[in-house]
């Protein structure tokens, strides 16, 4: 499940650095811009990335994925220097860089690193790398445990200074097994090699990585839920605050990061925070994974610059939609539960965390899910419901009674066996459910049927009246 | 009172037998049921090489925290048992000196964990919305009728068991299917059927995509990544020399 976040359970420095730019000037003083504040806007035209600045230069596996193929390519390169630099430096490169988190939520990282970085009170800090990737559409830290493993494990050892952290947990999920040998191989491959472990890298700093592998449960992806899964509980998320970074693993301060997030940081260290800044939109900097999946004609993942278009990048890498264009039907576009975008939306929205905002859906993981009109729109929504009833840990009501209802409204919404003032009553269920429960698993089943209900609502009583005409007939 | 004092004490006969045990009926029961019996026969112990892994897996965890380790210890469990009986969670409450409900209840909650036998092949095929749009109804079909199983069916022989999943993490190679711990992806009927037979022959096919791809590059050709990797030391940043050692 996606790293959600969700603002309002923010504290007041968090909440004003989640907020845009030009709120958050307003809230601080007029004071010199602090290390960090992004550059003003300049850049016009985003993508295609070149291929020397990809940062995942071994995402298809055609190199060798072992350490020799790693350091080859660039990786635990001069690491020793970097760890030597100290926190400071690594979370100011983090905060030039703009680095947003990559798991859904789309915090900013070097802030998130910086509420670990304070003076401990004797109790050990831990790094959790959140791996639990289960989003329907999301497939991107799947390639970088089993083509780049070394990326993660570096990053978890800068990322872990940056926090002061003595180890790093990676909770990977279950059914990614072969994945999981290969981060285990790499693990050890760093262990003998003295890259981590004691003395890491010849730095003087002892740092281990720990793999931990879940069995099959996408709540565990909810960076609570996640900690008490890595406990040995039952993976329900906790109630928030205390939050992870004061109270987290085994009672102890705690982040949990996204794979992807942890991964470039070590190329970001090493080719400057400006560097990373120099892609995208300011304040949605930097590369990023995409998955397309769906109705196109070479579904793929591919490494491209944020704010890219949608329709570049689909054009660009997957060969068009199946059918050309104008057979789109609409796009969901960062994983299961970011409301759908109708194709005129779709044309010229651009792939970055405020520009989707701006068209009323999320980056989230930038999982790109395609849909041609020979789709059953409302079927393909039925089913992700169907997917978070099942998922539900059931400890809140709204979640676990709301989405079944919501399941069993959309099931006959498929057939068309409703009234049309069904929707609003499916709309204000939705309302209720969203925000009302301790983890964003509601809200990200809330957040479909919205988008769904919101661009194809003509659809859903267009079908309703047929069924209605059919019956008619039948009772005749 | 006494029923629900009776199903408490029942629980783990009814999650070793698929048909409920009628206890409380008037009829004769179907078979009887020996506790120690059961007990006996499926008597679980750690082998000499997991019980060497199981101490590697709890070192991995600071010492009065040792609890992290149950969910690696309960798989560890299924693969040597190849499903999680009763015994075996008795056997790793112990390991971990835990209440056996406690380790009953969380491997409950995950859906890795069988707590009852499975065939020897787990067919898990994805059915949620990514892989539906590449076509996993058809797959399902395909495996429903080959394979002769409803969802949620084990074959007599022990063989085969097939499940509808949700999201296996692999949807832009969709559809797909999980065998066991592996990922068979970009299926389309015929090479459904193929590797249904290749697995009723009792070979497992190297896993990954079954259609000329090697990963999750695009099809007809790579649009990135064309040229060599830079090496290492590219675009590096000047480290100033006064670091200090921490």
């Amino acid at each position: 499940m996606a790293a959600i976040v969700r603002y309002n359970l923010l504290t007041k420095p968090q909440f004003v650095a989640a907020l845009p730019g030009a709120v958050q000037l307003r809230l601080q003083s007029t004071q010199a811009p602090p290390p960090g504040t992004p550059p003003p806007q300049t850049k016009t035209k985003f993508g295609p990335l070149a291929d020397e600045d990809r940062i995942f230069t071994n995402l298809y596996g055609r190199h060798d994925w072992r350490l020799k193929g790693a350091q080859k390519r660039g990786d635990w390169y001069k690491t020793k220097e970097i760890v030597l630099k100290g926190p400071d430096w690594i979370i100011n490169e983090i905060k030039t860089s703009g680095l947003r988190g990559r798991g859904g939520a789309g915090f900013p990282s070097g802030m998130k690193w910086s509420f670990m970085n304070k003076p401990g009170d004797g109790r050990p800090k831990y790094l959790v790398v959140n791996a639990d990737e289960g989003e329907p559409g999301t497939c991107k830290d799947r390639e970088i445990m089993r083509h780049d493993p070394h990326k993660l494990v570096e990053g978890c050892l800068i990322a872990g200074r940056a926090m002061g952290a003595q180890a790093a947990y990676i909770y990977i999920r279950g059914e990614f097994y072969n994945e999981a040998s290969n981060m285990q191989l790499a693990i050890a491959e760093a262990y003998q090699a003295g890259l981590i472990g004691k003395n890491a890298c010849g730095s003087g700093y002892n740092f281990d990585v720990f793999m931990h592998r879940g069995a099959g449960a996408y709540i565990c992806g909810e960076e609570t839920a996640l900690i008490e899964s890595l406990e040995g509980k039952q993976g329900k998320p906790r109630l928030k605050p205390p939050f992870p970074a004061d109270v987290g693993l085994f009672g102890c301060p705690t982040t949990v990061t996204n794979v992807e997030t942890v991964a470039v940081a070590p190329t970001i260290c090493r080719r400057g925070g400006n560097w990373f800044a120099s892609f995208g939109r300011t304040r949605n900097s930097g590369t990023k994974l995409f998955n397309i999946s769906g109705h196109v004609n070479r579904p793929c993942t591919v490494e491209e610059e944020m704010s890219i278009p949608l329709k570049e990048l689909i054009e660009r890498h997957c060969g068009g939609v199946i059918g050309g264009w104008d057979n789109l039907l609409g796009v969901i576009p960062g994983g299961s539960s970011t409301p759908i975008i109708p194709r005129k939306v779709c044309d010229d929205v651009i792939m970055d965390f405020d520009g989707l905002i701006a068209a009323q859906t999320s980056l989230g993981t930038a999982a790109i899910i395609v849909m041609d009109k020979s789709t059953d729109v409302i079927k393909a929504i039925a089913r992700l419901i169907s997917f978070y009833k099942h998922e539900s840990c059931g400890q809140c009501t709204p979640c676990r009674e709301g989405i079944g209802w919501m399941n069993k409204i959309m099931t006959r919404f498929v057939k068309g066996d409703a009234q049309p003032s069904e929707i609003d009553m499916l709309w204000e269920i939705s309302k209720q459910i969203e925000g009302h429960t301790i983890c964003a698993l509601g809200d990200g089943a809330a957040w479909p049927v919205q988008g769904l209900i919101r661009h194809f609502r003509p659809e859903i009583e267009k079908r309703m009246q047929q069924h209605a005409q059919q019956s008619k007939r039948a009772t005749n | 009172m006494f029923a629900n004092l009776l199903r408490l004490y029942q629980l783990p006969r009814l999650v070793l037998q698929a048909p409920p045990i009628r206890a409380l009926s008037t009829s004769e029961p179907r078979f009887k049921l020996d506790a120690c019996n059961l007990y006996e026969k499926l008597k679980f112990e750690f082998d000499e090489e997991n019980k060497k892994r199981a101490e590697f897996l709890i070192s991995t965890y600071p010492e009065p925290e040792r609890r992290g380790a149950l969910l690696p210890l309960l798989d560890l469990a299924q693969r040597q048992h190849g499903w999680l009986p009763i015994t075996a969670i008795q056997a790793v409450a112990e390991m971990l000196k835990l209440e056996p409900f406690v380790v009953w209840e969380v491997a409950n909650f995950y859906t890795m964990f069988n707590l009852r036998p499975i065939g020897m092949f787990r067919l898990k095929v994805c059915m949620t919305t990514p892989c539906r749009l590449r076509g996993c109804d058809e797959i399902w079909r395909t495996c429903e009728n080959v394979l002769k199983l409803k969802d949620g069916e084990t074959s007599k022989d022990m063989q085969f068991t097939l499940t509808a999943t949700y999201c296996m993490g692999a949807c832009v190679n969709g559809p797909v299917i999980a065998v066991n711990d592996d990922l068979y992806e970009d299926l389309d009927v015929p090479e459904t059927e193929k590797l249904l037979s290749e697995l009723k022959s009792g070979i497992m096919p190297p896993a990954g995509p079954r259609r000329d791809r090697f990963a999750s590059e695009p099809r007809s050709g790579l649009t990135s990544l064309l040229t060599e990797p830079p090496s290492a030391g590219f675009g590096m940043q000047e480290l100033s020399p006064k670091a200090k050692p921490c």
